[in-house]
């Protein structure tokens, strides 16, 4: 029963930053704008935020640090894609590997040195239920927040009016800037939403994952994350599927591993990848048949003055 | 469309990031490192190596690095970057740059190479490694005095020949303290994800391992046994400062005085292909303090150093009983060849894992 507990833990851990990048993107590509720049905001994120974690010894300050830095890069990426109509897939991975350079330039210093992890919530009473106890009231703020994140995020596209001239503005811009909405500020927003969220989920890692930083060390969950959202259909919440999908099937493999299960780890490493495309393809199949990618997702939109 | 653009993405986000400094009629030595130069394991060791050959040789010599070069088809354009740069010798740091460095080297011979770890060699092609199967020794006979539950945890990277023979001289001897001392064995099958390092060593540690043992490269599993307040050794380099009582020693590589020696050669003309395989006493490597554990064990380590350095023990003495419980072929005399130990793919008994592959 421990043992199970310990891994629904390590699950969460594990989904939280992914599910935190991909929310902010699932936004910005929801406005029509294809931002490929996750991984690079998100480690520019880690070193910013471990940086101010380090700083001033709050974790708080840190996180607030890395969705700072998050939305910067994405600033970059707006000023680049929508104010100067660059091709946006160019824009995002330069926006990555620029990311990738700035991160080890922040961080240089930083390397080595060691942060106290955020605190995990503890209520007497409640986080000692055996089982859930630690899983519902033990998680640090950034699990709960993430969920909280995605919620709000989900209201927000489907139950707002804001919500649909953003996705009005994913689906047909010119239509949008007909009916006299300013499509590129709001773009801008949903850019800038993605960048905080991406920032978020990088000093997520350094903050409370593994408490300290070391270059390259999102490793890849940027690339995860957009991969997430297109699985997801651009539906929040097939995205916590996916998202917990994956970190559960990541920590299981290494779970089975550990008790000897003989299969190829080759392959066990592979399985959180394979599973998460089968079951998302699955589930949008089955619902619904078609594309549900925004229709002007990745287009250039420039306004006629 | 968008997946292939992803996987561009990512293709693109590997290429590596270059640093140069500029003179002529120097030597230009040139590195390939798989990680970043920061990752306090694996290519931070090899560039505190550059760092030593700089500062000895600096006069001389100009160096170069690319970090971040990922194995594979890419590192070849890597490597050719270096030879066109004007590198005349060139060091390529992980196994997996074997074959491209192999393909540029028959395509460039008046260029050096020296590939790490690998067993491929040419007339301008070098190999060097270490031993380190033989700080992996010691480790065992610490690891199964310390620990209460009888069971290790260790997290591997890739299972080649180098991971392998590290396990089993490891639990060889374990076995020689415990008997019935149990090793689990989680493949992270990379070299450098702390996220996923930090997962595994959890997993380990929930399973009931309590002393960490792993061959990967970041201080994320030393830092989460510290945390579960269990007990771990380091990797590449000194990682006390992320358990300061959790570490109970670490094999720090120690590539420096062997960088500094090869482009001595260099500069004298008298270059060789060579295999170069030191061990403890060779100082190829070295073993960081031994701490957090009683005198008894720190003296049993000690002397354990003492004995391989001074050639009186080997790990693989035989006679050496695989997984099938037959015993393995013994072609060096009293233990085995270094050429079995190069390729080792096999466990030895009292194993309960699988490896991948076989």
């Amino acid at each position: 029963m421990e043992l199970v507990e310990a891994i629904i833990l390590s699950v969460l851990a594990a989904s939280t930053p992914l599910l935190l990048a991909a929310t902010g993107e699932l936004v910005t590509e929801r406005s029509g704008v294809l931002n490929l720049g996750v991984e690079g905001m998100m480690i520019v994120g880690a070193a910013c935020g471990f940086a101010g974690a380090w700083l001033t010894g709050s974790i708080f300050v840190g996180a607030l640090f890395g969705i700072l830095a998050g939305t910067m890069m994405s600033l970059i990426f707006a000023l680049m894609a929508l104010g100067l109509a660059v091709n946006q897939v160019a824009t995002g991975l330069a926006l990555t590997i620029l990311g990738v350079g700035l991160s080890g330039l922040v961080g240089a210093g930083f390397v080595g040195e060691r942060i106290t992890p955020a605190a995990h919530l503890s209520i007497p009473g409640l986080t000692d239920i055996p089982l859930v106890g630690r899983v519902l009231f033990g998680e640090d703020a950034f699990v709960y927040f993430s969920i909280a994140l995605v919620v709000a995020v989900w209201w927000f596209l489907y139950r707002t009016r804001a919500g649909l001239i953003l996705r009005a503005c994913g689906d047909n811009h010119v239509s949008a800037h007909a009916l006299g909405y300013p499509v590129l500020r709001i773009r801008t927003f949903a850019v800038m939403f993605g960048g905080a969220c991406a920032g978020l989920a990088g000093a997520y890692l350094p903050l409370a994952y593994t408490p300290f930083f070391i270059p390259g060390m999102t490793a890849g969950r940027g690339w995860i994350a957009l991969a997430l959202v297109v699985f997801s259909s651009w539906r929040p919440g097939r995205l916590v599927v996916g998202a917990y999908l994956f970190g559960a099937v990541t920590i299981l493999q290494l779970h089975a591993q550990g008790w000897g299960v003989g299969i190829p780890s080759q392959f066990m490493s592979a399985l959180p990848y394979l599973a998460t495309v089968i079951v998302l393809v699955l589930l949008s199949r089955a619902r619904s048949g078609g594309s549900t990618a925004p229709a002007a997702l990745g287009t250039v939109f420039v306004p006629d003055r | 469309m968008r997946k292939s653009l992803l996987a561009l993405a990512a293709t693109l986000l590997l290429a590596g990031s270059i640093s140069a400094a500029s003179a002529a009629d120097k030597l230009k030595v040139g590195f390939i490192y798989l990680g970043p130069i920061g990752d306090l394991g694996w290519t931070y060791q090899h560039d505190l190596g550059r760092q030593a050959l700089v500062k000895e040789l600096g006069d001389k010599i100009e160096t170069t690095y690319l970090e971040n070069v990922p194995e594979g088809p890419d590192a070849e354009r890597a490597i050719e970057q270096l030879v066109r740069a004007g590198n005349k010798l060139i060091f390529t740091t992980s196994f997996g740059y074997m074959d491209p460095t192999l393909k540029v080297a028959k395509k460039y011979p008046n260029v050096h190479f020296e590939h790490a770890t690998g067993y491929k060699r040419n007339p301008n092609m070098s190999t060097y490694s270490a031993k380190w199967y033989q700080g992996r020794y010691i480790q065992g006979l610490i690891a199964a005095k310390m620990s209460k539950s009888g069971v290790l945890g260790y997290i591997g990277s890739f299972p080649i020949p180098e991971v392998v023979s590290g396990i089993n001289a490891t639990m060889l001897a374990a076995q020689t303290i415990n008997p019935n001392i149990k090793v689990k064995i989680i493949w992270a099958n990379t070299w450098f994800d702390p996220g996923k390092e930090a997962d595994a060593a959890k997993a380990l540690i929930d399973q009931g391992a309590d002393v960490i043992m792993q061959h990967t490269d970041s201080p994320a599993a030393m830092q989460i046994a510290s945390e579960r307040g269990k007990l771990a050794f380091g990797q590449d380099s000194e990682m006390i400062k992320f358990g300061p009582k959790t570490q109970l020693t670490s094999i720090l590589d120690t590539w420096g005085p062997y960088y500094i020696e090869r482009v001595k050669a260099e500069l004298a003309g008298t270059w060789k292909s060579e295999d170069s395989w030191g061990g403890l006493d060779s100082h190829m490597f070295a073993m960081a303090p031994y701490t957090n554990m009683p005198d008894e064990v720190k003296k049993m380590a000690e002397d354990a150093q003492a004995a391989i350095t001074a050639g009186k023990l080997h790990p693989f003495k035989c006679p050496i009983v695989g997984q099938d419980g037959k015993a393995v072929e013994c072609k060096g005399g009293d233990h085995l060849d270094d050429s079995q130990i190069l390729g080792m793919n096999f466990y030895v008994k009292g194993i309960d894992d699988k490896l991948p592959g076989k």
